[in-house]
């Protein structure tokens, strides 16, 4: 289905664990990444989505990673990976709602269990790569060209 | 107002509904349960966010008259097993917090 | 409506983006948890109202372009957040009033409710009539 395209863009963003003052900023440097390489509005809408969350999760639960952004003629790549405990129990992540954040996540905003579901929502495909006690890895890519799906999304690209 | 006229008038889907005949002071949105655990006040009808098992807890330590959660979301079934073991209200209001509490504060205060 | 009138409604002041007091508010949203944010918003020029004060409002207020953030029940977000959203033209209001009553009085005033599926009951319920 991903059909080979050249890579226009590649930045890797390292990503401090439990540095709450700064988690979100990879999220909006992204976008405006995005948005100075001409990327569709509603691509950068949503990798800008898929990126807080991924970012968030790497903050809150891991000791901390990386986020490589690679964008291509057709699609967006976000690539989350982290030095963290691993998902025990990935299908159980996968469902919105179900959250491990402890309270004083809860108490800031966080921890809704809405996390990953957010990612799924907002990519075209989403693979998640975890191992207990090793780290996770998460690739989420973005298609540029949707000509399904989404009710007010774009045509076609010429 | 009656919790079983604020029921019917919005809507509500009934989840657990142990003690229809409460009366609705207010209304008090927050998915921060010591926010609520501080400034709740008894007989509020609590819109949330949070599907977590300590809700049933918080709302019956406020003795609020009961919980919506908004936006169609559903808690898990220890949820609503812990809500029948405390008589405790829960409801889903297919709208988000914002329309329900809209909704909410237009029927109390029309 | 616009921010200012928002703000005269609730009772709010502006911490950042007072000059941009004119601009226009589509629809709201209220959550604490951010991912409800990022779930359920699906246009731009949405109003937030939050009683979550973190660095992180700021940021999906960003990502999410949102028409700005009203502040609920007091809290205040640190020095560097109002800053921040100064510099990126995010404009934030705070008031003392609770999430449920800014809610209440900015539907009652003819906000509405973000853009989302509709669903049945709201057409065919006697008691829920539009704002």
């Amino acid at each position: 289905m991903i059909s080979p395209a050249p890579l226009r863009h590649r930045e890797i963003f390292p990503v401090a664990g439990l540095d709450l003052e700064r988690a979100g900023t990879v999220s909006t440097e992204v976008q405006r990444v995005l948005r100075k390489l001409g990327v569709e509005p509603e691509v950068v809408r949503r990798a800008g989505i898929v990126c807080f969350e991924g970012e968030m999760n790497i903050v809150l639960y891991t000791p901390g990673g990386r986020i490589i952004l690679l964008v291509y003629d057709d699609r967006v790549e976000l690539i989350f990976s982290d030095q963290g405990p691993g998902i025990p129990d990935i299908e159980l992540a996968r469902q919105p709602g179900y959250s491990t954040a402890p309270n004083w996540a809860r108490e800031l905003g966080f921890g809704s269990g809405m996390g990953i579901p957010n990612m799924e929502t907002n990519s075209d495909k989403l693979e998640i790569r975890s191992r207990p006690g090793e780290g996770t890895v998460i690739r989420a890519v973005i298609l540029r060209r949707r000509n399904e799906t989404e009710g007010s999304g774009e045509g076609p690209r010429p | 107002m009656k919790l079983k006229e604020v029921v019917k008038a919005l809507g509500l889907e009934i989840l657990v509904f142990p003690a229809p005949d409460l009366e609705v002071h207010d209304g008090y949105v927050s998915d921060l349960l010591s926010d609520v655990l501080a400034h709740a006040k008894p007989g509020e009808l609590w819109l949330t966010h949070q599907r977590h098992l300590n809700v049933v807890a918080v709302a019956k330590l406020r003795e609020l008259s009961g919980v919506i959660f908004v936006r169609g979301i559903r808690p898990g079934l220890d949820v609503l097993q812990k809500a029948r073991e405390e008589g405790v209200n829960l409801f889903v209001s297919e709208s988000d917090a914002f329309h329900t509490a809209g909704r909410l504060h237009r029927l109390l205060f029309p | 409506m616009n921010l200012r009138e928002v703000a005269e409604l609730v009772g709010a002041r502006f911490l950042a983006g007072a000059d941009l007091a004119d601009r226009e508010v589509n629809a709201a949203f209220a959550a604490d948890l951010l991912s409800d944010v990022l779930a359920m918003v699906r246009e731009e020029g949405v109003l937030l109202i939050t009683g979550t004060v973190t660095a992180q409002v700021v940021r999906v207020a960003e990502v999410m372009n949102l028409a700005g953030v009203v502040f609920v029940r007091g809290k205040l977000p640190a020095k560097p957040t109002v800053d921040y959203a100064a510099a990126a033209g995010i404009p934030l209001l705070a008031t003392p009033r609770t999430m449920y009553e800014t809610c209440g009085i900015l539907y009652t005033h003819g906000l509405p409710p973000a853009k989302r599926k509709p669903f049945p009951y709201e057409h065919d319920q006697p008691g829920s009539p539009p704002p």
